[in-house]
């Protein structure tokens, strides 16, 4: 079954539209991978879905019509960790993780025992301002953050813009562990296309505000359009 | 310098009546600062709110109800009335430019003051507060029953509010709505409703500053005008955005004045505030972001 399904959606800023009629479809404990150039629209189809930006065409999530208010969204279970990462660069790590399972009701100690499990730094910096982390301990906090919602859906934006290899890693094996300990699916948007069909089952390849090509991990591997692209060999 | 014989005891009670002063400040500063935290928007409609509020706990007492019985019915009815002015006068405009929003604050106090005039009309009213004004010494030395009772509510009331941000689950998402709208909205927090609830906060801080003061001065439609100057100059001297700050630089700007108001001869009380703002220009010269300004640490 499909967790989400876009049906030809269209998105603009202004004047300016960034989407012209985008279908996708993500099933469950899937991680589909959205790859693309700069401008391709890649982040707007994410705040399409989050409702983050204006659009228009139906998305439905888990069997129903999608709310377009961000709110409303997020407490249907759709995390989004947007661009730069979204935490409150004000608050405590402790409060982040707080503010993520805001929309429900749950024994918040143990929820955030479990992101801790996942990353073992963010309890060390438990008390610590968020905006004084490291990149690669935001990103964790970010992803942190989301996961105390338990969402249905994770929408992730570039988790490795500006990381170091390493932490990219680190990053991407907890995303593994938690999609297969909680079933979530995951819709991810990555510059890096090797890295991102390294974990993803499938992937769509976004070309100003369309889809060009779509396909499991190898199909598109073996493509040589995308070869030439966006894999660089 | 003093034209006045000087007396330990007597500067004790002048600095009592300071700091009671102060506390008045200190109130409708943190109302100015927490609507300031969410629109970046000054409120000048503050003062009025407050005294608008007060009017009704006096109609409330003039028809027969003791004060502590009206207290908490004022308060509610200043929480809802906060939380109204935000959803009807302030939503609309919500993504206007700033210079928008504060014409608007200053076209309510306008608004506000004139409804008074029509309702209660303009002179002075007696409002008899709760505490009694007898004095009862200190340590030897003599401070009104009122002072003290003033300064304890004030304080109840800013430990209170640090409470409820500090530690309960709607405190943190409307610190969280401040910061940061955009994120707050994605883990699911309805922001519209976290600034009416701000609105609706300073509102009640208002109406305490303005139960608490109205016995003290008398009650008209401008009473408040002089104390929201006041309460401005305190919210910058505390840096805008703290709430501790608001409630230092409050208690800080009371007890200045009113010390260099009884001993420096020509100020006396005609300078008072001219000579707070002096004060105020001076140490901002020398901390621009005020005592408790505090610059966002930021990695990137």
């Amino acid at each position: 079954m499909n967790v989400l399904e876009l049906h030809d959606v269209e998105a603009r800023y202004g004047p300016v539209r960034a989407l012209h009629g985008v279908s996708l479809e993500v099933g469950e404990g899937e991680l589909v991978a959205v790859l693309g150039a700069n401008g391709a629209g890649k982040t707007t189809t994410l705040r399409a879905v989050s409702g983050t930006v204006r659009r228009s065409g139906d998305i439905v999530f888990a069997g129903k019509k999608l709310s377009r208010r961000p709110e409303a969204t997020a407490r249907a279970g759709i995390a989004h960790v947007p661009e730069g990462r979204g935490t409150f660069s004000e608050l405590s790590v402790w409060e982040n993780l707080r503010l993520g399972a805001y929309a429900r009701r749950a024994n918040i100690k143990e929820e955030a025992q479990r992101v801790y499990k996942f990353f073992p730094r963010l309890e060390a910096r438990r008390d610590q301002q968020a905006g004084t982390l490291s990149g690669g301990e935001q990103q964790m906090l970010a992803l942190g953050r989301a996961l105390m919602a338990r969402p249905k859906l994770l929408l992730l934006d570039e988790p490795s813009l500006g990381l170091a290899p390493i932490v990219v890693t680190q990053i991407f094996e907890a995303l593994a562990r938690m999609k297969s300990d909680d079933g979530m699916s995951v819709l991810v948007v990555e510059q890096n296309a090797s890295l991102a069909l390294a974990y993803a089952s499938r992937a769509y390849v976004l070309e100003v505000g369309t889809v060009v090509v779509e396909g499991t991990s190898d199909e598109l591997r073996a493509n040589e359009s995308v070869r030439k692209s966006y894999l660089g060999y | 310098m003093f034209l006045y014989a000087f007396t330990w005891t007597e500067f004790a009670q002048q600095v009592a009546a300071g700091i009671r002063e102060g506390a008045i400040y200190a109130g409708l500063a943190l109302a100015i600062v927490i609507i300031y935290r969410f629109t970046r928007v000054i409120n000048f409609a503050q003062g009025e709110m407050a005294t608008f509020t007060t009017f009704i706990a006096w109609s409330l007492m003039n028809h027969g109800l003791s004060f502590w019985t009206a207290f908490p019915l004022v308060l509610a009815i200043a929480f809802a009335g906060g939380v109204a002015i935000e959803r009807v006068v302030i939503r609309p405009v919500e993504n206007a430019p700033v210079l928008t929003i504060v014409i608007i604050t200053l076209g309510l106090a306008l608004l506000l003051n004139g409804l008074m005039s029509v309702i209660w009309g303009g002179a002075n009213r007696q409002f008899d507060g709760p505490f009694s004004t007898r004095t009862i010494d200190v340590g030897s030395v003599p401070v009104s029953v009122q002072d003290i009772g003033i300064v304890a509510v004030s304080v109840a009331l800013v430990v209170l509010l640090a409470l409820f941000f500090r530690f309960t689950k709607l405190g943190l998402a409307l610190r969280a709505a401040a910061v940061n709208p955009e994120s707050s909205r994605l883990v699911g927090i309805r922001v519209g409703w976290m600034l009416a609830l701000g609105w609706g906060i300073a509102a009640v801080l208002g109406a305490v500053a303005g139960m608490m003061i109205a016995p003290v001065v008398f009650l008209d439609p401008n009473m408040m005008q002089t104390i929201l100057l006041y309460a401005f100059a305190a919210a910058v001297l505390g840096g805008l955005e703290s709430p501790i700050g608001a409630v230092v630089g409050g208690i800080l700007l009371g007890v200045t004045i009113t010390l260099l108001g009884r001993y420096v001869g020509f100020i006396g009380s005609t300078l008072k505030l001219p000579a707070a703002l002096v004060l105020i220009l001076v140490l901002l010269l020398a901390r621009p972001g005020g005592l408790f300004g505090r610059v966002a640490v930021r990695r990137v």
